[in-house]
């Protein structure tokens, strides 16, 4: 049982902290990229890809780095530090987990080899909308039918991960951003993001892997994507938290600083133990999923459901406590809880998962995190 | 990172466990499982039994019987006697004054007080809070006068917890008022049963009897009873309640009594999601703690408080509150049903589910209350 990180993981996090506070230094200079299209840096994606952080996950066969959820964990966290808009988790810890697996390991290679190389921006489009989107046909090459939405930056997307139904059970196929058949109508999100409504109509797709049920497979990701989110989220409370004890220590009203009044310093303290809290469990949600990946659906619940109310209580509470300029979109603590409110809503809020943990709380006397 | 517990501290916790569970007196865990009160007895034969297998004092240094482990093992015997249902050892003989003496006290001090403090043949209480000073400790004004080779001594303690079984008190006096209020306060070992010292209950509003006032009037002490140097009492005070803090986030006895509380509410877990609901955020709530504990452990240099173990305090009294609100809320009517006798149709945990909600109101405020842990907060570690 060991909560530190060693060297290697220190140093990975220098990189990725060092490549993202220079793309934005500020929340100004992420504001001027989210107001102009894709709503995400090109460029810093690139960077991200010549880092290796692209393909951190993917086996070395796959033109990955082979590393763990604890590295992913580290890239998520420094995302969420910056609110960076590179749909990191979105790309590779999603869609980029859909494909290594499900997908063949000819598949694997060419989609993620392209994808480690910041040459395929690969998202996934799992909800559906309206009209579920069907497939029709058998083998490999198949047409589909339907609707997605939200699909998270899904009008650039150069190739999609599409679920759809099938007399399988849910399949996972492999969509190309210009198929025939497919309209890609984007919108921006309050947070700064993107997102989009795809809708497919007779669209030529690839199925992922070999014919047969993918719903586990999905879970399956879909657990080590909310872990994921919970880290970026992480690095956004961080951020909100320590600019809002900042704050109370500069700000001055009635001739002093605001640290004077014990009103607001015991609200930051509180801020504080939630903080400790959530960053405990999330931690721990990435061994699970790194050591006993059988208990990882479990684990991802009990973090999203502890990030869901750490996130709103750090959130609120950065803006109340900075008074009005935390309402304006030139200062940076409200664009934190902007970004932590998409997070929270995102892969099943606190009371989805709070249902979920109610759902198995008869399945064992005293819980043991450990075993 | 990692998640398991290495092969030798899985061993460790599995020899505490197989020791608490098949070894320990069971009588003692029958009560403690059931929410009983013990007597004196049971907490002497207790800790008398504990101390036999080298389990009572494990933070003392080595040679006055204190175990070389890890601060995770250290956690791991505390976690597992909780969950077994084995009382603590006496805090104050354990975890306050005795390591105190072994860091603070002359030889002869520690040879005369050590080992009959690990054993509880001595039983100490507490005496530092007074009636006008409480989260201001540093403002307490009872008097040590020196006359000769005694100190004379003069004022009033509170709060002195389980006072009416104690051989000896550890006080905090005032033995230099001309100065900042911490830098003339001493610390001396009064044996209670010198004359002008006496002990007055206190009733508490679940009806027990658990703390004391302690009155001293002229009561003689002799000097040799001084802890390490007068006028230094408040670093050791603060010595004391730094390891006070450490062991006060009560995770194992919480998640004991959150495991029993779903026994007791049995199927309405299933029919009534709202209280599967609370039970599962409670539970998750915990879990958060015990890791958190788990970080501080880890990181937690010897002998010095982790900042983070405020975090603990303040997260861990306010989870165990809760979780005697639960008993309270599952006994519904049967709450009022704390006195009833046999052939009463109340369960035995609804009985004592209203006195022991009561009764936990204090667990915010000792220790340093939970604002004081916030000041801590605020200002140690986030530099308000």
């Amino acid at each position: 049982m060991d909560f530190t990180y060693d060297s290697e993981t220190v140093a990975l996090r220098d990189a990725v902290r060092g490549l993202l506070g220079k793309a934005y230094p500020s929340s100004e200079d992420r504001r001027g990229t989210t107001n102009t299209e894709p709503g995400f840096d090109e460029s810093v994606w690139g960077r991200l890809a010549e880092l290796g952080a692209l393909g951190l996950p993917f086996s070395e066969d796959d033109g990955g780095a082979g590393a763990g959820p604890v590295e992913v964990s580290i890239v998520a966290e420094e995302v969420g530090r910056v609110l960076a808009p590179e749909p990191f988790v979105e790309s590779v810890v999603l869609a980029g987990g859909l494909v290594a697996a499900a997908g063949t390991a000819e598949q694997r290679a060419d989609v993620l080899g392209r994808l480690a190389e910041g040459a395929n921006v690969l998202l996934p489009a799992l909800l559906d909308s309206g009209q579920p989107v069907s497939a029709s046909g058998e083998g490999e090459s198949v047409t589909l039918t339907g609707a997605k939405e939200p699909v998270l930056h899904g009008a650039r997307a150069d190739q999609l991960v599409v679920s759809a139904v099938t007399d399988r059970g849910v399949e996972l196929f492999l969509v190309d951003g210009d198929a025939a058949g497919l309209t890609r109508t984007g919108y921006r999100t309050f947070d700064g993001g993107r997102a989009a409504r795809i809708e497919l109509d007779g669209t030529p797709a690839t199925r992922l892997g070999d014919q047969g049920d993918r719903s586990a497979t999905i879970d399956e990701v879909l657990a080590a994507a909310r872990i994921a989110y919970c880290h970026e989220a992480l690095g956004a409370m961080e951020v909100a938290l320590s600019q809002t004890v900042e704050y109370l220590k500069t700000r001055k009203q009635f001739g002093v600083p605001l640290n004077t009044f014990q009103a607001l310093t015991f609200r930051a303290a509180d801020l504080y133990v939630s903080m400790e809290l959530a960053r405990s469990t999330v931690m721990w949600a990435t061994l699970v999923l790194a050591d006993a990946p059988e208990r990882a659906a479990e684990a991802a619940s009990r973090a999203k459901a502890i990030v869901s109310r750490t996130s709103r209580h750090i959130g609120q509470e950065a803006i109340q406590l900075h008074g009005g300029i935390g309402m304006t979109a030139e200062y940076s603590v409200g664009h934190y809880m902007s970004r932590l409110t998409a997070l929270d809503h995102w892969l099943g809020d606190g009371a989805e998962h709070r249902a979920v943990l109610a759902a198995s709380v008869r399945d064992h006397g005293v819980l043991e995190p450990l075993a | 990172m990692k998640l398991r517990l290495s092969d030798e501290d899985a061993r460790f916790r599995d020899e505490m466990r197989e020791y608490f569970t098949t070894q320990f007196p069971e009588h003692i865990r029958a009560k403690v499982l059931a929410r009983q009160e013990l007597s004196k007895d049971d907490i002497v034969e207790s800790q008398q039994a504990l101390n036999a297998e080298g389990l009572a004092v494990p933070n003392w240094p080595v040679e006055w019987g204190g175990r070389d482990w890890s601060q995770l093992q250290r956690h791991l015997w505390h976690e597992e006697m909780q969950l077994a249902g084995v009382p603590i050892p006496l805090a104050f003989n354990a975890s306050m004054i005795g390591p105190v003496i072994a860091a603070f006290g002359s030889q002869e001090m520690k040879e005369r007080f050590l080992p009959k403090t690990a054993n509880l043949d001595i039983w100490w209480s507490q005496g530092f809070s007074e009636p006008d000073a409480g989260s201001d400790l540093a403002s307490l004004r009872t008097t040590a006068v020196r006359d000769g080779d005694e100190y004379v001594v003069n004022g009033q303690k509170t709060w002195t917890t389980l006072g009416q079984y104690g051989d000896w008190i550890f006080t905090l006096v005032r033995t230099d008022p001309n100065v900042k209020k911490q830098a003339g306060i001493s610390m001396l070992l009064i044996d209670m049963t010198t004359p002008g010292l006496t002990v007055r209950p206190i009733e508490l509003i679940d009806g027990g009897h658990e703390v004391n006032e302690v009155f001293f009037e002229d009561v003689r002490v002799p000097a040799e009873n001084l802890v390490g140097e007068e006028n230094k009492g408040w670093n050791y005070a603060k010595f004391l309640l730094g390891n006070e803090r450490v062991g006060v986030a009560p995770v194992g006895t919480t998640k004991r009594w959150l495991a029993d509380a779903k026994e007791a509410a049995g199927d309405r877990l299933s029919s009534d999601p709202v209280l599967a609901s609370r039970v599962a955020e409670l539970e998750n709530e915990l879990m958060a703690l015990e890791l958190t504990a788990l970080r501080v452990v880890a990181h937690s240099a010897e002998g010095k408080p982790h900042p983070a173990s405020s975090v603990l305090k303040l997260r861990g009294t306010e989870l165990q509150q809760a979780v005697t609100e639960l008993y309270v809320d599952l006994a519904g009517p049967w709450a009022l049903a704390s006195g009833a006798g046999d052939g009463s149709s109340a369960p035995d945990w609804a009985r004592v589910s209203t006195t022991q909600y009561l009764n936990y109101r204090k667990a915010s405020i000792y220790g340093g209350s939970n604002e004081v842990q916030r000041q801590i907060i605020s200002g140690t570690i986030l530099g308000l």
